[in-house]
């Protein structure tokens, strides 16, 4: 256990914390697209969508931090071929991911830091609701962390993978309804947000804060479909993701 | 069958998905002491093999065993004992040397504390004591290549895999690390691939010779040299007329001639060539020449003129 969390702490040492720490510019980055983009929803409802717009910027945080962990592990694999010198070594894979993965959240956490104080100021939840608002961003994280993970094994081209990246981010965590109610996408359009596995995540989010009102059985189709994708996702990640190379 | 202290492999051959045959059916058994050179042009396999032992990469048949532990179902256990700077590898530009190599050591299981000591220990052993806390991509490309070499001499590990780690260093950084190699191999195994044949002939004990894939050449200078039928290696400039030689005559492609001979057949030829007042030199074969007899003489752009 203890060599376990040493090898998960080199991780996040290379990861997060050399990074930020050798490059401390890297902590404002971090923060400016979930902020900048609840300020303009913020300005342009007039303040009336604060309240999914905070919840919508931690879904994006949970959703861009799985997501860049593809390019993370990319960039490391073959740009700098440490996959390679991590592979020969004691490090299993689980442990060298999961270590991966919480420096992600640690990347992140000057954003999640300031979306948590809003939240706590601006969204009137009970502890369950609370709960279930976790489990949603948690369910989204793991989602896009074992899609990245099985696509960052198979990437060798950077500029693809920090392409493919920055669209899926921009797709299903910012055009896709997270930061503000479905119910605003006109028919027949609304039928493509529900291509998007975020979709289902904000609208159990927004049912949960009380700036949604969803009948159960819709509820019930999110919640399956969310948990349904995320053990998909883990799946392909396990199963189909290569340490060593065939 | 598997044997302790050695590196073998059996009948390891890899063809990629794409269809690409990249080994074909290699076979050797070699002491895991001292240095190993595997040599090579571009795209030989010597990477691939590499990458196989090292328990990177699987193999489509065959078996290899290091020590007596097979790399495919004994990799948890090989991993404990070998350290891999792969080819191309670079130090991570936003760290230091001491990050890079102190965090290498985390992932193999050592304390924050502990290796940091032997991370610093490490770089002033590899010259780089100066520059424990310069980013990465400050140093020069010798030093990039040293934190590299640092991270698996730092990991105590008993076989070490370097994948042309000389590729595009300057003579003194190359030179460096040659002296860092020898060093190091009186206590570790070094499985090393170069298509530096001058280094492969410094630094090594025993040297494979690798093309398309299969191995042609296996053992130490004295054993290839054996292997062999010329000895001594006669280079003559562009121009000069020659007279009927007994041995092989290879034609470069800036016009220079060179003929692999025996003693006796180089020395009469020389006789000639000085009556000629012609520019020639006359050597005891090496590895550049016994590289061009076995592999053929489409090695290093050479075209061959055939045997007389």
């Amino acid at each position: 256990m203890r060599r376990q969390g040493r090898q998960l702490s080199a991780s996040i040492l290379v990861v997060a914390i050399y990074e930020m720490k050798n490059y401390p510019v890297i902590l404002l980055n971090s923060m400016f697209a979930p902020l900048s983009f609840l300020t303009l929803i913020w300005f342009v409802s007039q303040g009336t969508l604060l309240v999914p717009g905070i919840i919508g910027g931690l879904i994006m945080v949970m959703f861009s931090s799985g997501t860049s962990l593809q390019s993370d592990l990319a960039h490391l694999k073959n740009d700098f071929k440490l996959q390679d010198m991590v592979v020969s070594s004691p490090t299993s894979a689980s442990t060298y991911v999961m270590g991966i993965a919480i420096s992600e959240i640690i990347y992140s956490l000057p954003a999640i830091i300031i979306l948590s104080t809003l939240f706590y100021f601006f969204v009137q939840v009970t502890l369950i609701q609370l709960l279930g608002i976790i489990v949603v961003l948690m369910l989204v994280f793991i989602m896009t962390l074992s899609l990245g993970f099985a696509l960052a094994t198979v990437t060798s081209d950077m500029v693809q993978s920090f392409a493919f990246t920055r669209l899926l981010t921009t797709l299903f965590s910012t055009l896709a309804p997270v930061y503000y109610p479905i119910t605003l996408i006109p028919m027949p359009y609304r039928y493509l947000a529900y291509l998007s596995p975020t979709t289902y995540a904000a609208q159990i989010a927004q049912n949960l804060s009380g700036t949604l009102s969803s009948s159960m059985n819709d509820l019930m189709i999110d919640w399956t479909v969310l948990i349904g994708l995320t053990l998909v996702f883990l799946w392909i990640g396990v199963s189909k993701s290569r340490w060593r190379e065939k | 069958m598997t044997q302790t202290g050695e590196i073998v492999c059996n009948d390891i051959s890899k063809v990629f998905e794409t269809g690409k045959e990249a080994l074909s059916s290699v076979n050797f058994t070699i002491p895991a002491n001292g240095i190993f050179a595997l040599i090579g042009r571009n795209g030989a396999g010597k990477t691939t093999l590499t990458r196989i032992l090292s328990t990177l990469l699987e193999p489509t048949t065959g078996t290899a065993t290091i020590d007596g532990l097979d790399v495919m179902s004994d990799a948890k256990k090989l991993r404990e004992r070998m350290a891999v700077v792969p080819q191309e590898g670079k130090a991570i530009s936003w760290m230091t040397p001491l990050q890079s190599v102190s965090s290498y050591l985390m992932w193999r299981g050592m304390s924050y504390k502990e290796s940091r000591t032997k991370a610093r220990e490490t770089l002033a052993r590899v010259g780089l004591g100066d520059v424990v806390d310069r980013l990465n991509r400050k140093l020069s490309g010798g030093m990039k290549r040293k934190v590299l070499v640092a991270m698996v001499i730092a990991s105590d590990s008993e076989f070490i895999f370097l994948d042309e780690p000389t590729t595009g260093l300057d003579p003194i950084s190359r030179q460096d690390l040659w002296n860092l190699m020898t060093e190091l191999s009186k206590e570790r195994f070094i499985f090393l691939t170069t298509h530096y044949l001058e280094e492969a002939e410094t630094v090594a004990d025993r040297i494979g010779i690798l093309d398309d894939g299969k191995l042609l050449a296996l053992g130490s200078m004295d054993d290839l040299r054996m292997k062999i039928k010329h000895q001594y290696s006669v280079k003559v400039q562009k121009g000069v007329e020659l007279p009927e030689v007994e041995g092989k005559v290879l034609v470069r492609r800036d016009g220079q001639v060179h003929i692999m001979t025996t003693q006796d057949e180089a020395l009469r030829l020389s006789r000639i060539l000085i009556d000629r007042k012609a520019q020639f030199s006359l050597n005891p074969i090496k590895l550049d020449d016994i590289f061009y007899d076995v592999v053929g003489g489409n090695a290093l752009n050479e075209e061959t003129d055939g045997e007389t």
